[in-house]
């Protein structure tokens, strides 16, 4: 014919494989895990160091002591609370990348309240700060999903967008009318008064409390109720939700207020139990995170728990290999990274192969 | 046939096997197609032949086996390979940009210099001419009819050199007089020395058409014979793999009784077009109106306009007298109204696709019962019973419904909305892509409803199985009804004329 050149098979090519059992998935998963940690150590041994000395020190530096531990647990509170939040709207398939920004309206919100109301009784203004921080989360990602369903924007943007705008909006308070009149001159936001704080149980805030009950709350909404059950069709296709009689629209617009409202409850908690005071740094990538967190956790409560547990240990350990080691804050930033890589690539397995050229193959 | 034994094929496949993960798709195939002959690809769904062709056409790579083209080993790639050793697939959905003119879309991709669009005309109109295609290469692919698309998508082929051309599927969109001159071309192609792949579901084509039939059967080649030394009854033994009867049982309705009723309604399309133009027709219970139409003449809104899904313009439906236009499937159901819906996009509409039967189940009584939890109980029971009833094969009643088979998946709509106890049941390209086996539970299940005394709307692309199926036929074009024939003395070629525009009379209104 008229093909005179040869055709090679290409080295290396990509095939689809039929659909993984949930136990293969599970163990390609493990696997991935192990491997991972297998690079993050080649890359520590390259810096010059003993990787099961760094990977040591992680671990005690997360588990060390009681101080330690609550640390740790910390910094999971914000990131768990949002997961579940951008869980609620990853159900739906609607792209809620704006935590971040929900986070720090729910922060505002609340931060009103513990700033100009101090002096209410400690309960009606824990109560109050909490809904405040609902309703300003849950407004924050309302305002998104309003404008999808009226005009169909595309709401990864919109979302996006919707971050920086609460952030700076932190920024104006903090320069202007929230000015701490006791700072000199320098640009913050007073200390809230202690009445405005939230309690401790066990050593740290009772924050951790709010956010295991939402994990029970976000865990049996989406599993049992009927509200949960319409999430997910609409998530699978708007077509089969039309057909099935569901408002898509009221859904919509539901679920996004309360995606935005839980992730509101992270910004609160941050606020008023942890910083005791509201900074730009309120969610500090957090909501970016909580992206993160909820997929490894395949949407699913409990096992986003487990999984911001362990982004937790591991954040709070690499501070500690920081000062006992002399290894750079970037270096352990590396190690998360190498980790991502490892378990984010592993899901490319999942769907498909690789398959090499034969030797002596077709030419 | 006597054949010396170094002829060359046109394409030679050896013992190709394909596998993904666990499921083979080709498990050996053996295959052979010489210059001038068509060949026709028989089998049921699920038993390879799109892979076979997939991997003739450079999307995929089979695992092991060789393909020789004109006598010479390859490797094929990508589609570009295909292309360059004069392989071209006419898909059946057509790949054309619709803004673009039919000389835009046949030279598009390829990469030779810009010719002149003068020059470049006439060597489309002199292949056009070559094989008996008529085409106007300046018109726009947006205002042609689905036969005129798909002579671009031949010609396209043509254009580029091919000398072996593969068809799935080509006649779903045609209607019997486009297929008759679909056929004249692939002839005509033939006798100049084209060696042809036609995948087919429909065995009267194949035995028209067809030079040799290789019929496959789960994955595996399992005879080829001549065309000529065949027939229907033998071909369905190889591809089901056991004789089955063919015909279709057509009880009598029994009291039939107007039950929905639809006048001048008017529908349009999401871009402002008409898709039903002031139809009106009666729906009866105890009795199956057929619906037919070339693709697109107006059924997909008409089922959809129907089950409350889309908004109508002008018109009324009634339902036992109690008007429902413009209500939501919510108020309809709330109004006690049982319909039933098997929509054609199964697992785009009408199911759940990642999640199991019994969640499935739930889809259109979730909201039965109080209190803001969702009672799946019943929906299991419901479940198990499907499987049970309709021999469901599934791993289990929570295997989310897209793993299972096309057959079976369209068990599990039907059975969902029959077990609603539906006064009315429309069903939408019940059977597309159905095996035979299945299709036959299909029409078992859709006369026992109407015996149960269902009114059952029937849309349906099989003109043959219409006429056997349906008890009244309601024929759609462009939006209207140009007929409505009493199915037990129609015949295919009235109906295939009422399809088309060419028809002048409005046909016979009977039944």
């Amino acid at each position: 014919m008229n093909q005179e050149k040869t055709i090679r098979e290409p080295f290396l090519r990509v095939v689809k494989r039929a659909e993984r059992s949930p136990r293969q998935v599970m163990l390609l998963r493990a696997e991935a895990l192990v491997l991972s940690i297998i690079a993050g150590g080649v890359f520590i041994l390259m810096l010059g160091h003993n990787p099961f000395e760094i990977y040591g020190t992680i671990l005690s530096g997360a588990f060390r002591s009681k101080m330690a531990i609550q640390a740790t647990v910390k910094i999971m509170i914000p990131l768990l609370i949002s997961s579940l939040g951008v869980t609620l709207a990853f159900k739906m398939r609607f792209w809620n990348i704006g935590a971040e920004g929900q986070i720090i309206a729910g922060a505002i919100c609340a931060s009103y309240f513990a700033l100009f109301h101090s002096g209410w009784n400690h309960w009606v203004l824990i109560l109050v700060m909490f809904a405040a921080g609902v309703i300003g989360g849950g407004l924050w990602g309302l305002i998104p999903a309003i404008f999808k369903v009226k005009w169909g924007t595309n709401e990864t943007l919109f979302t996006l967008m919707l971050n920086y705008i609460a952030l700076h909006m932190v920024n104006f308070l903090r320069d202007g009318p929230w000015k701490d009149p006791g700072s000199q001159g320098f640009p913050k936001i007073a200390r809230f008064d202690a009445n405005a704080a939230l309690d401790k149980v066990l050593g740290v805030q009772f924050g951790w409390i709010i956010a295991l009950v939402l994990v029970a709350l976000v865990y049996i909404y989406l599993k049992y109720t009927k509200q949960g059950y319409e999430i997910s069709v609409v998530g699978e296709s708007n077509h089969t939700a039309q057909y099935a009689g569901m408002k898509v629209k009221t859904i919509m617009l539901r679920t996004m207020f309360l995606s935005g409202a839980v992730a509101g409850v992270a910004g609160m908690v941050q606020a008023t139990g942890s910083d005791i005071t509201l900074t730009n740094a309120v969610a500090g990538g957090v909501g970016f995170t909580a992206i993160i967190v909820a997929w490894l956790g395949q949407l699913n409560p409990i096992s986003i728990t487990i999984i911001s547990f362990l982004f937790s240990v591991l954040e709070k350990g690499s501070s500690v290999i920081q000062s006992t080691h002399g290894l750079s804050i970037d270096c352990a930033d590396v190690l998360q990274a190498v980790i991502l890589f490892f378990v984010l690539g592993c899901e490319f397995f999942i769907r498909y192969n690789f398959v090499m050229r034969k030797k002596g193959g077709a030419s | 046939m006597s054949q010396t034994a170094n002829e060359t094929y046109a394409i030679e496949c050896k013992q190709i096997t394909k596998t993904f993960g666990s499921v083979v798709a080709n498990d050996k195939i053996d295959l052979k197609v010489r210059y001038g002959e068509i060949l026709a690809l028989l089998g049921e769904n699920g038993s390879g032949k799109t892979t076979l062709m997939n991997m003739l056409s450079g999307i995929y790579h089979p695992d092991s086996g060789s393909i020789a083209i004109a006598g010479r080993e390859v490797a094929i790639n990508s589609p570009v390979d295909a292309m360059n050793l004069g392989i071209g697939m006419i898909h059946q959905h057509f790949k054309l940009v619709d803004v673009f003119s039919a000389m835009d879309n046949i030279v598009l991709g390829t990469k030779e210099k810009k010719i002149p669009p003068k020059v470049l005309k006439e060597r489309i109109l002199e292949i056009s001419r070559s094989v008996g295609l008529e085409i106007d290469p300046e018109k726009r692919v947006y205002e042609m009819s689905v036969s005129e698309k798909q002579t671009v998508e031949i010609l396209k082929v043509l254009y580029r050199n091919a000398q072996i051309l593969i068809l799935d599927e080509p006649t779903a969109v045609l209607t019997p007089q486009e297929t008759e001159k679909l056929f004249a071309i692939l002839r005509r192609m033939r006798e100049q020395g084209c060696a042809i792949i036609i995948i087919t579901h429909k065995l009267q084509e194949v035995l028209e058409l067809s030079d040799r039939v290789t019929i496959l059967w789960k994955g595996k080649s399992m005879d080829t014979v001549n065309t000529a030394e065949t027939d229907a009854r033998k071909l369905t033994e190889l591809m089901v793999g056991r004789p089955i009867s063919l015909s279709i049982s057509r009880p009598d309705p029994v009291d039939p009784q107007t039950v929905m009723e639809i006048k001048d309604l008017q529908v349009k399309k999401p871009d402002g077009s008409r898709a039903i133009d002031k139809i009106s027709f009666a729906v009866r219970t105890g009795e199956i109106l057929g619906v037919a139409g070339v693709a697109g003449s107006g059924q997909k809104e008409l089922c959809e306009t129907i089950a409350g899904l889309i908004s109508a313009e002008s018109g009324h439906i009634t339902f036992k007298g109690e008007e429902i236009l413009g209500k939501t499937p919510a108020e309809i159901i709330k109004l006690g109204i049982r319909m039933g819906f098997v929509p054609e996009d199964r697992l785009g509409m009408g199911l759940v696709a990642s999640m199991g039967m019994v969640d499935n189940m739930l889809l259109k009584s979730y909201q039965n019962g109080s209190g803001p939890f969702v009672d799946r109980g019943p929906a299991r029971a419901l479940a198990e019973k499907l499987v049970e009833d309709l021999e469901i094969v599934t791993p289990g009643v929570d295997t989310p419904v897209r793993l299972l088979s096309g057959g079976n998946v369209q068990k599990v709509l039907i059975g969902r909305e029959i077990e609603s106890n539906p006064a009315m049941l429309v069903t939408a390209y019940p059977v597309r892509g159905l095996d035979i086996n299945s299709s036959y539970t299909i029409y078992d299940l859709l006369n026992e409803q109407k015996k149960n005394g269902v009114a059952v709307v029937f849309v349906g692309e099989d003109l043959d199985v219409l006429l056997e199926l349906s008890d009244r036929i309601l024929v759609l074009c462009h939006g209207r009804i140009t007929g409505l024939v009493d199915a037990r003395t129609a015949t295919k070629e009235q109906i295939g004329l009422l399809m088309t525009d060419s028809h002048t009379d409005s046909g016979e209104v009977s039944a």
